[in-house]
């Protein structure tokens, strides 16, 4: 007879397959946060998304005179950050492995000091690897004095293995204020 | 062991306990089973009149009744109330007072556990209907949950997370439950290939559940913590990345589609074969599809995501997986068709909604394989050809499955046969009232009227009105279901244990009413 055993303890067989199926949630769980690593190895990887390297790459030039490829230089300031912010030039042709230097503009108009922090972004998503930076503003925060001005480099090289269907290629910037966690929930009550 | 034996046989003796402790400390899964869907109907009144709001605001263009805000809290809590709170517990409902009775079990394995994932519901709903009262409103970001717009809701942020969390805990719970008792409590003789189809679809809906709820759970407890614990899981500013949250929650939310219609393809399987007095065509065709569906359920979540921007080989592979599933869902659809082939159909109320199930389900999926397409995706993305499409795998998909079940089985539940007559009057007001609501919707998409939004261009009116008239009598016809189940419950000629001239399986062996304790010595199966 089988019973509804509501009284007695839970026969063995049942806990166990009970047992071993919460451990599957809870490991589905846990697989839930490992999406996360695998994203971003797998944005790094093949630049889907556009996502670029954040650390300074190390290049030797050798310039192919022979190519040019068109550089646009985008810039946005997240939310209602009070920061004026742009590219001092907004496009330019450059030679696969030449380096060149380029310098954007930020201001901070707020009446106090502030930290941003410059994210990139290449498109097309399929350049992204190949357009590389020895020196960016982005590679660090930028603490600002209250309303200061300052001009900050960017130093890129496009590597002669970029696809040859690639012609445009678009660098663009997002502005983002740093705040200390405490300020960050006061503004966004 | 003895000790227990007496207990059982105290049991026997007295029935239910009477009042409320019968509901609140309910272990019986035929209790469990009627408090699911009874909340579950409770529920698809309270997302019908969020629905009633949206449809009356889009009745005409301009601004009518509610400000955008509210509009989009309507949209946002119409889908979570009808997704969590409505299709989800009905399907739970109708497993625990079926499942049982199926495979020739005395109760579902852990009753105890069956009681905690019931009662955490209400508390769910509760919670999240009272963000409505909150400071910045009820949740306005849709029910995907997008940040960083997710991240703009008021006080009701935490309050959305919790309640997301409850409902998620109460479906595994339900679905450990159910895996437990299959696997478990089959009467001696069921082999897992002799289940009648409900059980496996359910079995597959169960894994599907304990695999893809706890990666929702993950997705929304990175949203809290991004809120309130300064991680930048989404946050772009920190290193985050807001297209994530999207691979995240679709990695769940495509499987959870199916966990919608799976329990629905078992339901029809189980009607059709009984009406058509033919037994069903390709019964293991049918368990191999739906485990297929299963699997590919999770290798295709990207097709929501099409215009996120995605390399040439991404976009065909989730293309390519998406209409793979047409395959096996194609071989489905026509077993019902060859199981009704030939047969000596008659069409009861439970039948002509497994009928209307076949046939609005399958325009349904044709309108996702259009959607599946990448090129035109990046047309009907995010239109209301997305909402029509939706709505017909949802509504005449999974609700008219619900319909079909309840009609199936009510007299096996209540003992008496309910009025045919208004039955039938019901499905033709929500079969005609479902076409008239959702079909002109397909055309706004394609004209490109945008989803979630409270106004539009005024070449969109006329379709509007027909679709906000539909939707009224749609709404109101579902009082009908109401008023047939109270009258069934209540009264009328006594159903046979068989019930229905051409039903098989352990429960048509029981008597109607189903008996407060059945299988207690299991059946022998043939």
């Amino acid at each position: 007879m089988i019973e509804p055993n509501i009284e007695g303890p839970v026969p063995q067989s049942r806990a166990r397959l009970a047992g071993s199926l919460l451990v599957l949630a809870v490991a589905m769980f846990g697989f839930g946060y490992l999406l996360v690593p695998l994203y971003n190895i797998l944005c790094e990887i093949t630049g889907l998304n556009g996502k670029v390297s954040v650390e300074a790459a190390i290049v030797t030039e050798a310039p192919d005179m022979s190519r040019e490829v068109t550089i646009e230089f985008m810039s946005s300031v997240n939310a209602n950050g009070a920061w004026e912010f742009e590219p001092v030039v907004t496009k330019m042709s450059v030679h696969p492995g030449k380096l060149y230097t380029i310098e954007y503009m930020a201001r901070n108009m707020l009446e106090q000091p502030t930290t941003g922090q410059a994210v990139p972004s290449v498109a097309p998503g399929v350049a992204a690897r190949y357009f590389q930076k020895t020196e960016c503003f982005c590679f660090t925060e930028q603490a600002f004095e209250a309303t200061e001005k300052r001009l900050m480099p960017v130093t890129f090289i496009v590597d002669p293995e970029l696809p040859g269907d690639v012609e445009l290629i678009t660098l663009s910037y997002t502005f983002f204020t740093k705040q200390p966690p405490a300020v960050a929930a006061n503004t966004r009550d | 062991m003895t000790t227990h034996a007496a207990d059982h046989d105290h049991h026997d003796d007295h029935g239910p306990v009477k009042g409320w402790r019968r509901w609140v400390y309910a272990t019986n899964h035929k209790d469990i089973g009627t408090m699911y869907l009874v909340f579950a109907l409770s529920m698809f009144f309270v997302g019908g009149a969020m629905a009633f709001v949206v449809r009356a605001e889009l009745f005409q263009p301009g601004q009518q009744f509610v400000d955008p805000g509210f509009f989009n809290q309507m949209t946002t809590m119409h889908a979570l109330f009808m997704i969590f709170g409505g299709v989800m517990p009905a399907f739970v409902g109708l497993a625990n007072w079926m499942i049982p009775l199926q495979v020739g079990a005395p109760d579902m394995a852990l009753p105890r556990m069956n009681n905690w994932s019931f009662w955490i519901l209400p508390f769910a709903f509760t919670m999240l209907f009272s963000t409505l009262f909150m400071a910045g409103g009820a949740p306005a970001s849709g029910w995907t949950m997008y940040p960083p717009l997710v991240l703009q809701t008021g006080n009701a942020f935490p309050f959305l997370i919790l309640s997301v969390h409850l409902m998620g805990i109460s479906s595994i719970m339900g679905s450990i439950n159910v895996i437990v008792t299959i696997m478990n409590m089959r009467a001696p003789g069921m082999t897992l290939l002799k289940m009648p189809l409900f059980t496996w679809t359910w079995l597959i809906t169960a894994y599907l559940l304990i695999l893809a709820m706890p990666v929702l759970a993950g997705a929304v407890t990175m949203l809290l913590t991004d809120h309130y614990a300064a991680t930048s899981f989404f946050n772009a500013g920190g290193g985050g990345d807001p297209v994530m949250f999207q691979h995240i929650f679709w990695f769940f939310g495509h499987p959870e589609v199916y966990i919608m219609i799976l329990p629905a393809f078992g339901v029809v399987s189980e009607v059709i074969p009984t009406f058509a007095r033919k037994k069903l065509f390709g019964y293991s065709a049918m368990v191999y599809a739906t485990a297929s569906i299963a699997f590919l359920s999770f290798i295709v979540w990207a097709h929501h995501m099409f215009t996120v921007g995605m390399p040439l080989s991404g976009g065909l592979f989730f293309m390519f997986a998406t209409m793979m599933i047409a395959v096996p869902t194609g071989v489905k659809v026509f077993n019902w068709v060859a199981t009704m082939w030939r047969g000596s159909m008659t069409f009861e109320t439970p039948m002509l909604f497994a009928v209307a199930f076949v046939f609005l389900f399958t325009i349904g999926g044709f309108s996702g394989l259009m959607l599946a397409i990448v090129p035109a995706d990046l047309q009907y993305h995010d239109t209301y050809f997305v909402v029509a499409h939706f709505h017909y795998v949802l509504v005449p998909g999974a609700v008219f499955g619900i319909f079909a079940a309840v009609y199936y089985w009510l007299p096996k539940w209540s003992g008496n046969l309910y009025d045919e007559k208004l039955g039938k009057i019901h499905f033709w007001m929500s079969a005609i009232f479902v076409n008239v609501t959702f079909f002109p919707q397909h055309f706004l998409g394609l004209a490109g009227m945008p989803r979630r939004i409270p106004d539009y261009a005024t070449q969109f009116t006329d379709f509007n009105m027909i679709s906000s008239i539909g939707a009224f009598f749609f709404g109101t016809s579902q009082l009908l279901l109401v008023y047939i189940v109270i009258k069934c419950v209540r009264g009328g000629e006594k159903a046979s244990s068989r019930v229905w001239e051409g039903s098989h399986g352990l429960e048509w062996t029981l008597p109607s009413p189903a008996p407060y304790h059945s299988f207690e010595t299991p059946p022998s199966i043939d």
